[in-house]
């Protein structure tokens, strides 16, 4: 169609699909928090829906690419709304680093009797301020849910696990910089090759990451463990569902990409993709400095 | 133009037949509609929840409800408002207008178009069915402090967290939208600074959700582990502070204020310059102050915290970046007299209550200057005197946006002219009203009587008898423009293109026939 003419969709059905699938899925949930015993199959439920109106609506899209419907303008527009969806996720990530340096710099040197806070030795012996002691020195203490605190017998250690998690998530945005660089030369068997490697790298993370959640929890380091642990498995618990999301489409781009649907040219999705692996590993290096490292 | 919609595959001929329309919907023009509907059902449902707060308050003691019911309704019509009815309504007229003010046929991604709409009736049903559940709805109030919202919550809370993620995708996915039609859907010749003001007023907005609604998520996400799974954000017990709730809340809450008036500093613009049939004065400083008060939102939210207890010199910082932003604002209240100065200015509906909005909108605007003085705020902070200024910025200031924009809008998307006399009607007895309403709030308020309670003392007796029959006649006012707005539909003088004398000039969309085809350039205009 002439650059001139506007492309216009026709109505679908997906969308409110999928606004039925996650309103099912949250519905569940609360239902689930709330010791309701259907809870957790409607949950299930509404995120079958939502991996079905994924397939349905995107491969409808898919479809359409393919077979020439869209133009420069539809393919600007995607990248358009790429772009400020990965935004949208860096300020999610930022709320919650927000905490941690909030809790880091601010509050728990508060509790500990900074600023002239002269009560807390008076209400809370042993406490210490210490952002990594935290967890240690508060025995005993029962949360607001009723559970008594975890106290962590060690803490994890950064040039362990985490540093070589590092190196990996890093290897693999090299990876799959090379892939793209084999797309825009046209060489298929050198992309699948890159490709592949990518999500080998992104799968190797993501097993580690479980190992190390596992030493973790092992020794005690848990969600129930104060400050320390919330932010620590907020943060890299959410980190470690974008590796997850990314390895996935990832792998639906190199089904793709061996269907034959790219060109040199012509490839938006791959490269959604890439900007979203590259945006989860500057994440993490955020979360190596800040939560494993200083 | 039609023709040229119908000579390629995926173009729709027009609306499809029956429910089927609005459910599967692409079109930017039903997708608006459906969003103004939306929009004016919950403005009935909140400013219910209003008139029991009103009637509870109409004499000291308790009457009518519990304080426990008093408490989920001042939290409701909170939130119903924000998210259900202001938003959306500016979310419509963006669907509406700027595809029509930019040339394009449509929104950037019109599928994304229809699940933004389509959940926000998912999220609102979720929150209103907790008011129908044993416990109870949220009694927290609309910031839903911890650990209020945390520790000392109803279970329900729950399913209030779940409401606002929900709330939070459908605001993300429609920002989105939006600055993405904005950026690449513009007519060729339509450069940045040719752009309509309502276009731009929305393109900072968008920006501004895109930036806020991800941390507003993230708050509750927190308040949600903290509740469900033992974490300590909100917890001293465990290293963590309440006080970061509210750090991180009026993270995005201080933006969220701005993301509410912005698009209405747009459609005064519009209407000012038509109605005084001269161009806007200083265009470009309008778009440098819209500009610069989004920029500041990111640096002034501890302005709402000034009595938790922050160390000095938070506090002068928070004080002064506040009144910063009176300077952009200032620039804006001037150039909008600059336009009327001078002009040949007839006074009809939308022009009502463009200038109602300027001028009430300002009286906001100093009683917040005021609140950002730390000294004089630490003895307005949770009283009526705050409840007095949020209002004046939101009812008198957005919501009066909201209406001329409709009053403005309304015959180029029904093709029919309002009924002027009723138009006039409508804007007088919600002008008396909506100062009736609020204006005794600020006496009160400075005289010490504090928000979100359901009973107070007796020398508040006679102010408050005033507020509750203004605001009974402010809500009953506002059938009449239901009425108004389904007459129009319905039949009335047929309006031409140009609705108003010499708007032609002023936009693209009134050199669309009344009502607008139903998609609105499906080849490019020139702008020249």
């Amino acid at each position: 169609m002439s650059e001139q003419e506007y492309y216009i969709p026709n109505g679908t059905y997906w969308p409110i699909v999928g606004s039925i699938g996650i309103s099912t899925l949250f519905v569940g949930f609360a239902n689930l928090m709330h010791d309701v015993s259907w809870g957790g199959s409607v949950m299930a439920l509404g995120f079958v829906i939502v991996v079905f109106m994924m397939f349905g609506w995107l491969g409808q899209v898919v479809n359409e690419s393919v077979s020439g419907t869209y133009n420069n303008q539809v393919d600007r527009s995607f990248r358009w709304g790429m772009s400020w969806f990965i935004f949208s996720e860096v300020m999610f990530f930022a709320a919650f680093f927000g905490a941690l340096f909030y809790a880091r710099a601010l509050s728990v040197p508060w509790l500990g009797g900074a600023d002239n806070n002269i009560f807390t030795p008076e209400l809370w012996s042993g406490f210490s301020a210490t952002w990594n002691q935290v967890a240690f020195s508060t025995p005993g203490t029962v949360l607001q849910s009723g559970v008594e605190m975890s106290v962590p017998t060690t803490l994890v250690d950064t040039w362990g696990l985490p540093a070589l998690n590092t190196a990996l998530l890093l290897l693999s945005g090299v990876t799959l910089t090379f892939a793209h660089h084999a797309l825009r030369a046209g060489h298929r068997d050198q992309i699948i090759g890159w490709m592949v490697a990518t999500i080998a790298l992104g799968l190797a993370f993501l097993g580690f990451q479980i190992a190390e959640y596992g030493h973790a929890y092992h020794d005690g380091l848990k969600l129930t463990s104060g400050i320390y642990g919330s932010t620590f498995y907020m943060l890299t618990g959410f980190h470690g569902f974008h590796v997850t999301v990314g390895a996935i489409m990832l792998t639906v781009i190199l089904y793709r990409v061996q269907k034959g649907h790219f060109d040199d040219k012509n490839h938006f999705a791959f490269e959604g993709v890439a900007w979203y692996w590259h945006f989860v590993d500057v994440v993490w290096l955020g979360l190596f400095i800040f939560v494993y490292w200083l | 133009m039609s023709t040229v919609v119908e000579t390629h595959d995926h173009g729709l001929h027009g609306p499809a037949k029956g429910l089927t329309r609005w459910l599967f919907t692409t079109n930017h023009k039903d997708i608006g509609t459906l969003y103004l509907w939306f929009s004016c059902l919950m403005l009935f449902i909140g400013g219910s929840m209003a008139m029991v707060i009103r009637a509870e308050l109409f004499q000291p003691g308790l009457q009518i409800i519990q304080p426990e019911f008093f408490n989920q309704m001042t939290t409701n019509h909170g939130l119903i408002m924000v998210f259900g009815v202001i938003m959306p309504a500016f979310v419509g007229l963006a669907n509406w207008m700027i595809p029509m003010q930019i040339g394009a046929p449509d929104m950037a991604l019109p599928r994304l178009n229809n699940l933004s709409f389509w959940l926000l009736p998912m999220a609102f049903g979720i929150l209103l069915s907790t008011l129908f559940m044993p416990e109870g709805g949220p009694n927290f109030g609309w910031t839903f402090y911890a650990p209020l919202s945390t520790t000392y919550a109803p279970s329900t809370v729950n399913f209030f967290i779940f409401s606002v993620h929900i709330m939070g995708i459908s605001s993300i996915l429609g920002s989105i939208n939006i600055i993405t039609t904005i950026f690449n859907m513009r007519a060729p010749g339509m450069t940045l600074m040719k752009m309509p003001l309502f276009v731009w007023s929305w393109l900072i907005t968008a920006y501004l959700l895109i930036a806020v609604m991800p941390v507003l998520a993230g708050v509750v996400t927190m308040m949600l582990m903290d509740i469900n799974f033992g974490t300590s954000f909100f917890n001293a017990g465990g290293g963590g502070d309440p006080v970061l709730f509210q750090h991180v809340f009026w993270f995005f809450g201080h933006p969220e204020v701005y993301i509410m008036i912005l698009p209405a500093f747009g459609i005064a613009s519009h209407i000012i310059e038509t109605f005084s049939r001269k161009p806007i004065f200083g265009y470009t400083s309008m778009v440098y102050a819209m500009s610069s008060i989004a920029i500041l939102s990111f640096v002034v939210w501890a302005h709402h915290m000034f009595t938790v207890g922050m160390p000095l010199a938070g506090e002068l910082f928070f004080m002064y970046s506040t009144m910063l932003i009176a300077i952009p604002t200032g620039v804006k209240v001037f150039n909008w007299i600059a336009t009327m100065y001078k002009g040949s200015i007839s006074f009809e509906t939308p022009m009502l209550f463009a200038i109602a909005f300027v001028a009430l909108f300002t009286i906001g605007g100093f009683s917040g200057l005021m609140l950002a003085i730390v000294p004089a705020d630490f003895q307005y902070h949770d009283t009526y005197f705050v409840v007095a200024h949020f209002h004046y910025v939101l009812v008198p200031g957005s919501l009066f946006g909201i209406i001329a924009g409709v009053y403005y809008w309304l015959p180029k998307w029904t093709g029919n002219m309002y009924d002027e006399t009723l138009g006039q009607l409508h804007f007088w007895l919600t002008f008396v009203s909506v100062n009736l309403t609020f204006f005794p709030m600020h006496f009160v308020g400075l005289a010490g009587m504090p928000r979100r309670y359901p009973d107070y003392a007796l020398q508040f007796a006679d102010f408050n008898m005033i507020i509750s029959v203004g605001s009974f006649l402010f809500g009953i006012s506002q059938l009449l423009l239901v009425f108004i707005v389904i007459k129009s539909i319905r039949a009335g003088k047929k309006a031409k293109p140009e609705v108003w004398e010499g708007s032609g000039e002023l936009g693209l969309e009134w050199t669309l026939e009344s009502p607008a085809p139903y998609h609105t350039f499906t080849v490019q205009p020139e702008v020249k």
